[in-house]
């Protein structure tokens, strides 16, 4: 009985993406294929944009795992960012422990934290706005427990020397940063790929559309709530230990700061909230078009990012689904459009 | 120190009464459009701007200049709603937020580019002074402030009690179906609540101007504090605002005074998930969920 009630439940699911298009597939081949082979042709300069690119689509997607599947929006992915970026860099340069190890602890310590805040917010029954502002308050929290504490290098944050060498996580060319990135990225969009497929999945898109109806068939949502929040949590600190890496500079007005949480979400919504490649697609449009606005309006400061705004607003305002949400929508009207002709023909 | 706590609860309270001026802003517009709305700090840096400049080239200062602050914010918050959150109302939340979010980003910018990030500030001549109580001192430009939230209190909740468009606010803001029902023009409604939740912004920010330095980005610090105490208060609950404000304008300078300024951040955020958690409609709210 109760397998068939949710059946039927699931069946009434709009399942965005459960097949790739042929086209989308091709897109994705020749992306990939792109990545590898630009280390050979594209300057030290370009690549930077690549890893950006890979980097906020790759944390786009962890945001995607918990808010865009299961519905819980965050606001404050910049608290586990923050966290794994921390934990490393200080277990590197305190300790001298590898990065490649910091960064499990970094995951380990992100994913409790995200425990806390689930298991606080969904005893409590949070949802929507309030539920993002609990996420941000906790980011907020962190970056001042950060910006005043002796022991976490206060405000001057951490930096890291350079050295060229794998084993400390410090790739020797910038192509090292790519296909590292990549490989991330990789991960976690098969990951997704697969986990919609499974019935956690479908019990995390049920609990997105609604929480009661999901409940009601006995599904543990608070299980499930869990699981999305503090698997995003640990792959998102995965996402600070690079950034830290990368650039071997942190502090807590960088890592813990709510505009991280932002860089998280815009491509999900630019994309396509809870879907597969939307956060790509997004990353791969609002990246170079943030790199393009600094670099032709860097002689009036501030004149980029009014630029950037105001793109944003606009995106969001006319794709209020995104890039693929407009795909979908123009492949429906094709379709009834075709059954419409099919159906007077047979007449 | 029985000086000094007294002291730092006038402080306090002073500072308390004008946060809450713009978190009845956030309250009103939660209340009726359920939006949080990110750009609401940027807004209170617009305040000040207008303040400064009037300052600077008509030499008017922020006080006379209030009404002209109050149309010009009305009117940019009108504008906005009516471009840009009157399209997306109906959109998942997170769409909305992201959008004031992108709207905050367009403004701090823009007064970056027109202002320059270089601190500025408006000096009063003969507001400078504090006023000395005992051996108490009272900062004249935050009494004064005090006095006119009070003002601005009252006029939006007369606004709102007493004329048809303050009922049509609120007749929106408990029931958005029905409101449209008995003839009422929501989206006209939305555009004109978002003014008011603007302008309340822009007085903060106008009397602000006078207390404090001024940059594009100095609105972000109050922005959070605005959240806090309208859901302390009670998103959508009028004075239930202005009561959390002035709590949390003493808690915040009782802390400042026993733990220092940066560390009382976290207690005002520690008190904000507080209340997220076991009192989320407020503190005057009749439910708990």
């Amino acid at each position: 009985m109760k397998n068939s009630l949710t059946e039927s439940f699931f069946g009434r699911i709009k399942g965005r993406n459960k097949r790739i298009s042929p086209l989308g597939l091709v897109l994705m081949i020749i992306g990939l294929v792109f990545v590898i082979v630009s280390p050979m042709i594209l300057t030290n300069y370009r690549l930077n944009l690549i890893i950006t690119i890979l980097r906020i689509a790759y944390l786009a997607q962890c945001w995607n795992l918990m808010s865009g599947y299961c519905g819980q929006f965050s606001f404050g992915h910049a608290a586990f960012f923050g966290v794994g970026a921390y934990t490393s860099s200080l277990l590197y340069t305190e300790l001298g422990l590898t990065p490649w190890v910091g960064m499990i602890v970094g995951m380990i310590t992100a994913g409790i934290i995200g425990a806390i805040i689930g298991v606080l917010s969904f005893m409590y029954n949070l949802k929507g706005d309030y539920f993002a502002l609990v996420t941000l308050a906790f980011a907020e929290i962190l970056r001042v427990i950060a910006k005043n504490s002796g022991w976490l290098k206060g405000a001057q944050g951490v930096s890291i020397t350079f050295k060229k060498d794998i084993s400390i996580m410090q790739f020797p060319t910038k192509a090292g940063f790519v296909y590292f990135a990549l490989i991330l990225l990789v991960l976690i969009t098969a990951f997704l790929f697969i986990l919609q497929k499974t019935k956690m999945g479908k019990y995390f898109i049920a609990i997105r559309e609604n929480e009661d109806a999901a409940r009601a068939l006995g599904i543990n949502t608070f299980k499930y709530k869990m699981i999305a929040l503090v698997l995003s949590a640990m792959l998102t600190a995965i996402a600070g230990t690079f950034y830290a890496q990368y650039y071997l500079h942190i502090d807590p007005e960088i890592v813990f700061l709510s505009s991280v949480s932002v860089d998280a979400i815009i491509p999900c919504i630019l994309g396509g909230v809870g879907t597969v490649f939307g956060p790509i697609i997004g990353a791969c449009i609002i990246e170079p078009i943030s790199e393009l606005t600094n670099v032709y309006l860097s002689g009036l400061p501030g004149m980029n990012m009014v630029t950037y705004g105001l793109i944003l607003v606009v995106v969001i305002i006319v794709l209020p689904n995104g890039v693929l949400g407009l795909a979908d929508s123009i492949k429906d009207k094709l379709s009834t459009k075709r059954k419409a002709k099919e159906s007077l023909t047979e007449e | 120190m029985a000086i000094s706590i007294t002291q730092s609860l006038i402080d306090g309270l002073l500072m308390g009464g004008v946060y809450a001026l713009a978190a009845l802003g956030v309250s009103l517009i939660f209340g009726v459009m359920k939006i949080t709305n990110f750009a609401h700090g940027a807004l209170i840096t617009v305040g000040m701007f207008i303040a400064y400049q009037v300052y600077t080239s008509f030499n008017i200062n922020p006080y006379i200049s209030l009404p002209i602050t109050i149309l010009i914010m009305f009117f940019i918050g009108f504008g906005i709603q009516k471009l840009t959150i009157n399209p997306i109302i109906s959109a998942p939340s997170h769409n909305q937020l992201l959008l004031t979010q992108g709207l905050s980003i367009v403004l701090e910018n823009l007064l970056l580019v027109i202002f320059t990030a270089n601190y500025k500030s408006v000096l009063l001549p003969g507001f400078d002074k504090a006023l000395k109580v005992g051996s108490i001192s009272v900062n004249k430009p935050k009494l004064i402030a005090f006095g006119l939230v009070v003002v601005a209190s009252l006029g939006v909740y007369l606004l709102l009690q007493k004329t048809d468009v303050g009922h049509a606010i609120s007749a929106t803001s408990v029931q958005r179906e029905g409101a449209t029902l008995m003839g009422i023009k929501v989206p006209k409604i939305n555009a004109i609540a978002f003014g008011i939740g603007v302008a309340c912004a822009g007085v903060a920010g106008a009397l602000l101007a006078p207390i404090q330095y001024i940059s594009p980005t100095v609105g972000e610090g109050f922005q959070l504090k605005c959240f806090v105490i309208a859901v302390f208060g009670g998103l959508g609950n009028i004075w239930g605002a202005v009561v959390a404000g002035l709590i949390i304008g003493i808690v915040e300078s009782l802390a400042s005074l026993a733990l220092g300024g940066s560390w009382s951040e976290m207690v005002i955020y520690l008190i904000f998930i507080l209340v997220l958690l076991f009192k989320p409609t407020g503190l005057f709210g009749k439910k708990t969920r």
